[in-house]
């Protein structure tokens, strides 16, 4: 039987979502262990040892699942939302390139070549397969954002003068805040780490990779969140019959997502040496200033909820609670990564606040912020996502979505047990990215192992979780029932006062973005190199 | 277009609580000094073992219970990975870097500084109560990251 066009078209946002599936998987068993290992439950066998562990666990959960995971639903939205026959040879290219890249980087860190977490800070060495693999996995998803863009000018083409869906507005500002950030870490890797790691040249300048690292790291976790905020706003409503609160303001929470993102960086470098504190706090103002559209996003969310349980006949807090369906897993995973999103946010301006991060910085805190962070609002709500989107794709109705409801609830305690167990232990001063902490049984260690037992405990519900997931996963992959459900995205109410036609200009945002993103690093950079710093040999120190 | 009465009290609450914070992080900034460790001197890391200060690491008294600590981070492991101080000194700790990036945590301490190699790290530190104190290193550095730790015995 031959397939119709959007069966087609469905396969490639499929094959994302699978191949993010399957890293969440693999990295999950590493997590799990990880855990473990800390809590002096399990040692590493020396032939795979707790830091190729961790670097896995890093690259394929923080990397790979979640760049495909937003590559595929942002293919889903813009084909949905932008319907026509079309070719798709750009987005299958971007998928084949980023799968290449992922299997190299992988293999070099599954076969010991490459030891050096996923923020492979130099002069730490790893095989020049890692970073090219690495490279192109990153670049390859300019294949996606062309895609975009591409359905972005035939819809401008074909309806002028009628504005941009707001999925495809969104998802629109998503990649072009993605592209100015990856074009830090392609600098990275182009002009420093792969001519070295190929021995090219002798010594790489150690700070000028790490500032250009956070150049895109930071943005990287925006990345993520605002994956998370494309369902929040645009799909989640629909579970509930609701609308999008204001379509106005959705616009501008992703534009000033696009343009805050990426001139904040430096908030990861506070405790280095060779950037001046005067910059420092040019990045802790940006940082916070990046909070701004999140607190817009908090109010617009637990607006849309109250709007629609009114609309119910259901006032009150108690009503609101009420009227949502919280039967839906794909519901229920959103919300409860909302909730954990609370002590993400929280613990994130703690972070970025100067001074206050010494207390903090590479501590165990930081390991339970981005757990209930990416961990938490973002992968619990793509997970959650997927219980909408694959039967969306694959016609097949959800397999078990009482277990699915479980699973979604089980991810929700075992990272509330985990992260509290990592901040707990990190205000305690336990270290993160490493493999023993007990120091020889130094006293001041002994405060830390309840606290890892906690996150042991933490780490196999979440691990369960994740088994529950693979079973609907499998189950929905072989169900023979229908799923009937049309594919619709949020709206607003017609506005009396539409928003401003800036809001729809966003290459105009996205080059104030550059021209920030530019304003927030000459000066550190200039700073950097009028110093001359020297060159580091680097090593394979594992 | 039309921002609701409830989201414009909402807004500014949030960015007035931001602006709070960074009035008291730019405060204690200004009067007290309080900013992020920032030291800025370079150093050849492939001659540090050679370079004074870092040829010959350790504690030097430099005034009344007043102390400078030069520490050298050499993968896996810190020199000196004792020292012993009296209660109540200010001690200023010089790290840096031979080989990759490590870390310098003194536990229960705001002592916490990244050591790149190329640069010199400095922060400093007033030991009130005797005891104990862990200094590790807190950036994965290799294989044997973990047992790249020093203790700081305050008398």
């Amino acid at each position: 039987m031959a397939m119709t066009h959007v069966e087609r078209e469905n396969q490639l946002p499929l094959a994302y979502v699978y191949t993010a599936t399957g890293a969440l998987v693999i990295g999950a068993v590493f997590g799990l262990l990880q855990s473990y290992s800390r809590a002096k439950a399990f040692t590493a066998p020396a032939w795979f040892d707790y830091y190729r562990m961790l670097t896995a666990h890093g690259v394929l959960m923080a990397i790979v699942f979640t760049t495909f995971f937003i590559c595929g639903l942002a293919l889903f939205m813009v084909y949905r939302a932008v319907p026509r026959e079309r070719s798709l040879r750009l987005g299958w290219s971007g998928y084949v390139l980023m799968l290449f890249g992922t299997l190299l980087a992988t293999w070099a860190i599954l076969s010991g070549n490459a030891s050096v977490l996923y923020t492979f800070y130099a002069p730490l060495k790893a095989h020049p397969a890692f970073y090219i693999g690495a490279t192109i996995l990153v670049v390859a998803t300019w294949f996606v954002l062309a895609e975009v863009l591409e359905n972005v000018a035939y819809f401008r083409r074909t309806q002028p003068g009628a504005r941009l869906p707001l999925v495809v507005h969104g998802v629109t500002c998503t990649f072009v805040m993605w592209f100015i950030a990856t074009l830090g870490v392609a600098a990275e890797m182009l002009i420093y780490l792969i001519p070295w790691s190929l021995n090219w040249v002798p010594t790489v300048n150690v700070m000028m990779t790490r500032m250009l690292f956070w150049y895109f790291g930071h943005p990287l976790v925006y990345f993520w969140i605002m994956g998370a905020y494309l369902i929040w706003y645009n799909v989640v409503p629909v579970f509930y019959g609701g609308k999008v609160f204001s379509d106005g303001l959705t616009r501008l929470a992703f534009l000033l997502l696009l343009i805050l993102s990426t001139p904040v960086g430096i908030h990861h470098e506070f405790m280095e040496p060779g950037i001046s504190a005067g910059w420092k706090w040019v990045h802790t103002m940006t940082t916070y200033g990046v909070v701004i559209p999140s607190i817009m996003t908090a109010f617009a969310i637990f607006a849309s909820f109250e709007m629609s349980a009114r609309a119910k006949g259901q006032p009150g807090f108690i009503g609101v609670i009420r009227s949502l369906p919280w039967g839906n897993p794909a519901f229920s995973g959103a919300a409860l990564g909302m909730l954990l999103f609370i002590f993400g946010g929280a613990g994130g301006v703690v972070n970025a606040s100067y001074s206050i991060d010494a207390l903090v910085h590479n501590t165990m805190w930081i390991v339970g912020h981005f757990h209930v962070t990416v961990g938490g609002p973002v992968a619990l709500t793509f997970v959650g996502a997927a219980y909408w989107l694959v039967p969306a794709l694959t016609g097949r109705k959800l397999w078990a979505p009482k277990l699915a409801l479980a699973q979604t609830w089980a991810w929700f305690i075992g990272m509330l047990v985990m992260s509290t167990g990592m901040h707990w232990a990190g205000i305690l001063g336990s270290p993160r990215r490493t493999d023993d902490v007990t120091y020889f049984g130094v006293a001041a260690a002994h405060a830390w192992m309840p606290e890892m037992i906690a996150a042991a405990v933490g780490g196999t519900i979440l691990f369960i979780s994740i088994l529950m997931f693979v079973m609907v996963a499998i189950g929905t992959r072989f169900s023979s029932e229908v799923n009937d459900q049309p594919v619709a995205f949020a709206e607003s109410e017609p506005e009396s006062a539409p928003p401003p036609a800036a809001f729809d200009r966003i290459y105009a945002w996205g080059a104030a973005a550059i021209v920030l993103a530019v304003l927030a690093y000459i000066g550190p950079i200039h700073e950097l190199v009028s110093l001359h710093p020297y060159g580091a040999p680097g090593e394979r120190t594992w | 277009m039309h921002v609701h009465r409830l989201e414009r009290i909402w807004m500014t609450f949030g960015i007035v609580a931001l602006v709070i914070f960074l009035g008291v992080l730019g405060t204690a900034a200004i009067s007290e000094g309080i900013v992020p460790p920032s030291h800025i001197q370079t150093i050849d890391p492939t001659k540090v073992v050679t370079t004074p200060p870092f040829n010959n690491p350790g504690l030097r008294k430099i005034g009344e219970n007043e102390y400078e600590a030069y520490i050298l981070a050499q993968y896996p492991a810190f020199t000196p990975h004792e020292i012993s101080i009296p209660a109540g000194a200010k001690v200023t700790f010089f790290t840096t870097s031979s080989d990759v990036v490590h870390g310098f945590f003194i536990t229960n301490t705001d002592v916490n500084l990244m050591v790149v190699p190329g640069w010199v790290s400095t922060a400093t530190h007033v030991f009130r109560s005797p005891g104990q104190y862990l200094l590790l290193c807190n950036e994965y550095c290799g294989r044997e990251h973990h047992y790249m730790y020093g203790t700081i015995e305050v008398r």
